[in-house]
């Protein structure tokens, strides 16, 4: 049977295109149509598995459709997310911010689906350089520098990427976009894992995630934290799972994320952190490579996107109204917004993974996988984030911002409220959602690409397990917690390097090379063109002196030999002229004859 | 109604602090009587409320460490980077 295809992408892509045309009263239907007919196509197309959109570009076969079961729950997700992400930004008018984030989404729909490397750097690319935009759309300084590193790092990264698959089409000849030989890695293997691993903020490459979400518009920030890192996690799985670095890699990953969401000050970087730590879980799914860890890896994903997505709403809701972003500028808000604490609250409940909401149920998956691998010292690793999860994000977070000291200014708690109704409405979406997947099961567990993982989360065991953890991590929180309360600092990071090693070049073009440089034109100046004045004198004066007085001498000299022969020879008699010429001829006569 | 709620909860903290530790309570002496055979490791099976043990543990541990970390120079004033 044939389908007809439509890339999900290709309706985002038109759709951006036009929406600065739409105008009035059209516009908000316009921006809610448009996502949710994405999200049809996707859906349609989960129904029919295949291959899609090949094209034939110069000597290689692109990939635009591969739809299989891993494509279909990331494409499911990443629509929905747009859906809920562009109801959350519809009070928003600047149009622009619209379209980066529809083409950001079109980056991500197109990366999942991609089948080959080019079409997935295409997206990767699109990804990348739409999200840079909705940084900058926030319009100070701040974000104009933040802008600018993201872009520069996610640029490294693509170049990696590059690298890494133009490798591995000299070394193999395929470029299409599978699962890697991870048992026996080529220097191509690593390349393509860490151009992937950048966009999913795996240390060392993961400062540029708190740092430029925390600086991105409110909107902005809602969809940067559903779309980069979960691609990413989806493309490892693509291509590197069962890669063991990764078991490492994502245990440093959530441990380091949680410490430093422990001591932030921001909210949405703190947040920011918070993902670095969650997308930690799935890279270690990703990195043990069973059935039931890829699962898990896909779940988590899935879950995570709604519950980070709606925590990242809540603290833009809070930005939006208040225009502050740092916990010690914040402080007893639930008089002033009930609502956003409740939606708070459910983000942080999921993200700790309490029973019967989202995060229960797909954490669990991937912990469960490190114990049946016989990992215990990463499934050990893991519980203690979680714990550590639940201390930062579904205790300390909503402490300090709703209840805890007051730090508000005068100025800020006038204007707190609770946000508009379409902001009210995607996170009552999202809450939903997160609710919705904790109680019942198989509608995420029908989705995931592995049918022969089977995983049920509701035993007795493990739910006491996890209230025992939840009930004295709460119990120590609550008794230790004047040791986390905010301070106004800034916590230093591998972006250290890249930062102070920017303004270290800048420093040395300043200094030292601006020296030389100085020093060289002086030099120049000062000798090379005095030099060269000298040098032109003298050869002025040579050519007066010299050239000229031997030519003018030369000329001087045959006119006056000139004059004596003309007094001599020439007299006036005829005769005696003859008799000289003719005595001269026979000279030279005799002289040829005889020698 | 949330603020009602809050506040009324909020002027009998002693209260909302009781049934706190009653679940707790309540939470440890249930997890002592669940099948624990599909338990990881001996120390699930051996030590009643090790979960409990492990959380307050796992708490105290990252909020020593995130302590210990932010004071060893990590965290720097706030203007550090200028933007």
């Amino acid at each position: 049977m044939t389908i007809s295809f439509v890339h999900p992408a290709l309706i985002m892509i038109v759709g951006a295109c036009l929406l600065p045309l739409v105008r009035g009263p059209f516009r908000k239907p316009y921006m809610f149509l448009v996502p949710l007919v994405t999200f049809i196509d996707v859906i349609y197309l989960s129904q029919h598995a295949g291959i899609y959109g090949i094209f034939q570009f110069m000597n290689w076969e692109l990939t635009f459709g591969r739809v299989d079961r891993l494509s279909m729950i990331f494409g499911f997700i990443m629509a929905l997310m747009a859906i809920i992400g562009t109801l959350y930004g519809m009070h928003v008018e600047d149009e622009w911010q619209h379209v980066a984030a529809w083409f950001y989404v079109a980056g991500s729909l197109g990366a999942i689906y991609a089948g080959d490397y080019i079409t997935l750097f295409l997206f990767w690319e699109m990804m990348a350089f739409a999200s840079t935009f909705l940084i900058w759309a926030r319009k100070d300084e701040e974000a104009l520098a933040a802008g600018y590193r993201y872009i520069l790092v996610h640029t490294f990264g693509g170049v990696v990427l590059l690298l890494g698959f133009v490798l591995r089409y000299q070394a193999t000849g395929s470029l299409s976009f599978d699962q890697l030989n991870v048992s026996s890695p080529e220097l191509y293997t690593w390349l393509i894992m860490a151009g992937l691993m950048l966009n999913a903020a795996v240390p060392p490459l993961h400062s540029w995630l708190p740092d430029a979400y925390s600086k991105a518009t409110a909107i902005g920030a809602v969809f940067m934290c559903a779309f980069t890192t979960k691609t990413a996690v989806y493309t490892l799985i693509r291509s590197c799972s069962g890669f063991e670095v990764l078991i490492y890699l994502g245990v440093i990953m959530a441990i380091y994320g949680i410490i430093y969401a422990l001591m932030e000050n921001d909210v949405r970087k703190l947040l920011g952190w918070e993902i670095v730590s969650q997308v930690g879980f799935m890279v270690v799914g990703v990195g043990i490579g069973t059935s039931l860890a890829i699962n898990g890896a896909c779940a988590h994903a899935f879950a995570h996107i709604l519950y980070k997505g709606l925590l990242f709403m809540a603290a833009g809701a809070i930005l939006t109204a208040t225009g502050k972003q740092k916990l010690t500028q914040l402080g007893g808000l639930y008089k002033k917004m009930p609502s956003t604490l409740v939606f708070m609250l459910i983000g942080g409940l999921a993200v700790s993974g309490l029973p019967l909401m989202s995060g229960f149920i797909s954490k669990s998956m991937i912990i469960t996988a490190a114990f049946e691998a016989h990992l215990l010292w990463a499934a050990f690793a893991l519980l203690f984030v979680s714990a550590g999860t639940f201390l930062a994000a579904g205790l300390r977070l909503p402490y300090l911002i709703f209840f805890g000291t007051n730090n508000c200014s005068e100025e800020t708690w006038e204007k707190a409220e609770d946000p508009s109704w379409n902001m009210q409405f995607a996170m009552t979406l999202a809450g939903f959602l997160c609710i919705f997947l904790g109680c019942y099961t198989p509608f995420l567990y029908d989705m995931l690409p592995n049918t022969d993982a089977v995983f049920h989360p509701y035993t007795a065991y493990h739910l006491s397990e996890t209230l025992q953890v939840m009930a004295f991590t709460a119990f120590g929180f609550f008794m230790l917690r004047r040791y986390v309360m905010p301070k106004e600092t800034t916590s230093l990071d591998i972006d250290w390097f890249y930062r102070m090693g920017g303004r270290a070049f800048l420093w040395i073009v300043n200094n030292p090379l601006q020296w030389l440089d100085n020093a060289v034109g002086s030099f120049y100046k000062s000798v090379a063109i005095n030099c060269l004045m000298v040098t032109s004198a003298f050869s002025s004066w040579f050519d007066w002196n010299g050239i000229d007085g031997i030519v003018d001498g030369t000329a001087r000299c045959v006119r006056s030999i000139g004059r004596r022969v003309s007094i001599v020879l020439q007299r006036g008699q005829i005769q005696q002229t003859i008799y000289l010429t003719v005595s001269f001829a026979a000279v030279l006569l005799v002289a040829y004859v005889w020698l | 109604m949330i603020v009602n709620l809050i506040d009324y909860l909020h002027e009998r903290l002693q209260y909302v602090a009781y049934s706190c530790y009653l679940a707790m309570a309540i939470i440890v002496v249930w997890s002592m009587t669940v099948d624990t055979s599909h338990a990881h490791t001996w120390a699930e099976k051996m030590i009643p409320g090790f979960w409990g043990l492990f959380g307050l543990s796992s708490c105290a541990i990252v909020i020593m460490i995130a302590k210990w970390y932010g004071n060893s120079g990590i965290q720097a004033r706030e203007d550090y980077y200028d933007n």
